[in-house]
């Protein structure tokens, strides 16, 4: 039993995850930090390409349409791990080459901006789905009567579309976001360190496997549970003033 | 015929002519002369890869139903571990999972001789155990969540009429309850079998050699990066898309609810 | 204003957010695991290490403004490539395979590969004393490639992503033996953890895997930085810098041609 407890590491636990060295505390927060810099950054990114691609797939021509539908199937068929390596290795490369030809000589891609752009196109075709529907779910006579008044496109956008489809929007923008946390543990992989490998390296360097790990599953279930809180929040102020509706989508 | 007249528009022309003409330029243009070289090992991969996804799919969904019948139904010390361990699943990353059990639990066996003498050390030893349990725990996890939408979705009425009738509730769960909770969770059924198929390279990190774990491969043994990474995109397109239509065809077998 | 049209310009927007690198900064590629007495991170996240060491001393001899970057050593020979490294000092052998993608300066360390197993097992470093057993490597290695070439077949491969997961499993038996560096498997074996195992034997050499020493890879066609790393190295090795580094580390000469 002894051995047990040993192994568990239940007695140096503490000390293990204290926040000055040795502890390896401090690289778990630091891990976290670049974790929800990306989540959020490929969260926004993800938003504005599913803004857009909602928009292409409901008013665009023919052509962007089909392009938007080849963009959905494929991110949603084909592993995250696959299309990160694919988007890290080929996007950073793509990137470098249209810099040298702009004249920019080249450009230097931090582990943060790779891991936003990667994960936020995987994020987009998701989101450009969830506000797809939501977008329909807007009542046709409201953007007809902004319409009616002449109201600019991107006013009524702004004033009509985005306010009265956030209600619509939000249960599944609230699981994406929690796609997104998870998913930056993917950038493991490629070897940036987030949460998930600053704690395989604690484990590796200390042995202590269950202390770190577990402490891990604590953050990011936190993460979670706050998210879940916090968008509850939003959605009720997003409902505010709105008739009652069916739980809506995701 | 009829099924190919969307394609046939002008532009949807034009664009798979340009699909084809990316697709030849692919072709001529980047190394694929490794392929005969690898293509006994791929096959081996992709094999393990639909093992893993149908073995983990299988053992997660008769997992889940006790979750999400604990969930819609159970006393409190049922719903609240069920609730609990979905919550834990669908909070932590998948990859995180596969880590603790593999480098966690893994490393604790060892130390115990009983354990590490027995009949069953042979299997502990190696990686697809703890892969095939990750796997497992999270599709019961997601789809658990699901089930408990699915069973409670089930009109009461139905489970009223037949208990009017006096069937016991064996009977009851069998007949009625769980057949209409999983035409429910049909649905959904497809999507998360695609996104567990899109769960199964993680393995990889524990050594399961998978179909993406021989495109590491070639990468590390002949330097060619993109090519093994494109057709193995191409290759999980395929798979996916075959678990799309299985679903479609078996959703079309089952009758239309009456309502 | 259309759609097509703000696509561009927000994706402009996000390439110039990404700014323009200071022309003159190196940034040098390191695996991102621990890699012991070579290169390893302390809680505090600072790389230290012999070849930690030589890195600083290299630039600093060939007058170079070096940043050290972690990578993931999988996929070190891309990120070389797709220029987010511009020169890979990672303990990678100088072998014909990886010279047709990349290019490589003088060698700057020479040492044998092993396998190491548990002490009671009768492990051998040949493929008869191998037979049967699972030998775990480390990916996109030379011993990869060896243990591919000589052993597969009779000898179950595992592969991992890093050295150090190879030592955990073999600790853990999951594994009975490994084959990697020298210096970095006597390192393992003098540790605390791994005691459970010794060294059993050099394995036999093939020049053409196992390549002519440890160099640092660099863009094909990059001379000048070339030509100024061969100049710090042998910079290094004239004036004692190199002597003095490695005797904080090692007690004989990892420098046999």
């Amino acid at each position: 039993m002894s051995h047990l407890v040993e192994t568990l590491g239940l007695a140096s636990s503490l000390q293990l995850l204290s926040l000055s060295p040795p502890g390896w505390g401090a690289n778990l927060l630091r891990g976290l930090v670049n974790s929800l810099q990306i989540a959020f950054g490929a969260f926004g990114f993800g938003l504005v390409i599913g803004l857009f691609g909602a928009y292409g797939k409901l008013y665009g021509g023919p052509v962007v349409r089909d392009l938007l539908a080849v963009y959905t199937t494929v991110i949603r068929a084909v592993p995250e791990l696959v299309l990160i390596l694919i988007l890290y290795y080929i996007g950073t490369d793509l990137i470098n080459q249209m810099a040298a030809a702009l004249g920019y000589g080249r450009v230097e891609i931090n582990g943060v901006v790779a891991g936003i752009w990667v994960l936020g196109i995987v994020q987009g075709a998701y989101a450009t789905e969830i506000l797809r529907g939501a977008i329909l779910a807007v009542p046709p006579g409201q953007i007809e009567a902004a319409r009616a008044y002449g109201m600019p496109p991107f006013m009524l956008m702004r004033r009509v579309t985005i306010p009265a489809m956030m209600s619509f929007a939000i249960p599944g923008l609230a699981n994406l976001w929690l796609i997104a946390t998870k998913d930056t543990a993917l950038l493991a992989v490629v070897g940036f360190n987030e949460l998930t490998l600053e704690t395989k390296q604690a484990a590796g360097s200390t042995r202590a496997y269950f202390t770190f790990f577990l402490a891990a599953g604590a953050i990011y279930l936190a993460v979670t549970l706050i998210s879940g809180v916090a968008f509850k929040r939003i959605e009720r102020w997003a409902r505010k003033g709105q008739p009652s509706l069916r739980s809506g989508g995701a | 015929m009829t099924a190919l007249r969307p394609l046939l528009v002008p532009h949807r022309i034009v664009m798979m002519l340009v699909a084809l003409g990316i697709v030849a330029w692919c072709a001529v243009s980047m190394r694929w002369d490794w392929i005969p070289r690898y293509s006994g090992l791929a096959l081996e991969g992709l094999w393990r890869t639909i093992w893993l996804l149908v073995v983990s799919s299988v053992l997660g969904m008769l997992l889940a139903i006790p979750l999400g019948l604990a969930q819609a139904v159970g006393p409190w010390y049922l719903s609240a571990p069920a609730k609990a361990f979905c919550t834990i699943i669908r909070g932590t990353p998948l990859l995180l999972q596969i880590w603790l059990l593999y480098y966690g639990l893994g490393s604790l066996f060892p130390q115990f001789p009983a354990i590490r003498n027995s009949e069953l050390w042979p299997y502990l030893r190696q990686a697809w155990p703890y892969a095939v349990l990750a796997l497992t725990l999270s599709f019961a996890g997601y789809e658990g969540e699901v089930m408990r939408g699915a069973f409670s979705g089930v009109a009461r009425g139905q489970i009223e009429a037949a208990r009017a009738f006096g069937m016991p509730r064996r009977t009851i769960f069998r007949r009625i309850w769980l057949p209409q909770a999983i035409r429910n969770a049909l649905p959904t059924l497809a999507g998360e079998t695609i996104l567990q198929l899109k769960a199964t390279p993680l393995v990889a990190t524990i050594t399961v050699i998978d179909i993406y774990a021989v495109a590491s491969r070639v990468r590390q043994d002949t330097f060619i990066v993109y090519e093994p990474l494109l057709l193995l995109a191409v290759i999980y397109m395929v798979i996916a898309g075959a678990i799309a239509l299985a679903f479609k065809r078996f959703e079309l077998r089952i009758p239309a609810r009456a309502r | 204003m259309t759609f097509k049209s703000i696509a561009a310009a927000s994706l402009l927007a996000l390439a110039a957010s990404l700014g323009a690198a200071s022309a003159e900064q190196i940034k040098v590629g390191i695996a991102a695991e621990p890699y012991p007495p070579f290169a390893s991170a302390d809680a505090a996240g600072n790389w230290t290490g012999w070849e930690v060491e030589i890195i600083g001393a290299v630039c600093g001899a060939a007058k170079l403004d070096c940043a050290i970057t972690p990578v993931a050593w999988d996929g070190i020979i891309p990120s070389l490539t797709g220029k987010q490294i511009d020169v890979i000092m990672a303990s990678m052998s100088i072998t014909d395979e990886r010279m047709q993608s990349i290019d490589f300066s003088d060698m700057y360390y020479n040492t044998p590969a092993v396998i190491v197993a548990a002490k009671d097992s009768d492990i051998k470093p040949t493929p008869e004393g191998l037979a049967g057993k699972i030998l775990g490597i480390q990916a996109s290695t030379t011993h990869q490639a060896y243990a591919q070439a000589h052993f597969e077949g009779k000898t179950e491969l595992k592969v991992y992503q890093t050295q150090d997961e190879a030592n955990q499993d073999l600790i853990a038996g999951r594994i009975d033996a490994t084959q990697a560096d020298s210096i970095a498997l006597a390192d393992f074996v003098n540790s605390e953890a791994g005691a459970c195992c010794e060294i059993k034997g050099a394995v036999a050499n093939d020049p053409a895997i196992l390549g002519a020493g440890v160099g640092a890879g660099l863009r094909k066609g990059d001379e000048d930085l070339k030509a100024k790393i061969n100049e710090g190295i042998a910079a290094i090795l004239a004036d004692g810098t190199y002597d003095k580094i490695t005797s904080k580390y090692f007690t004989t000469s990892i420098y046999s041609k």
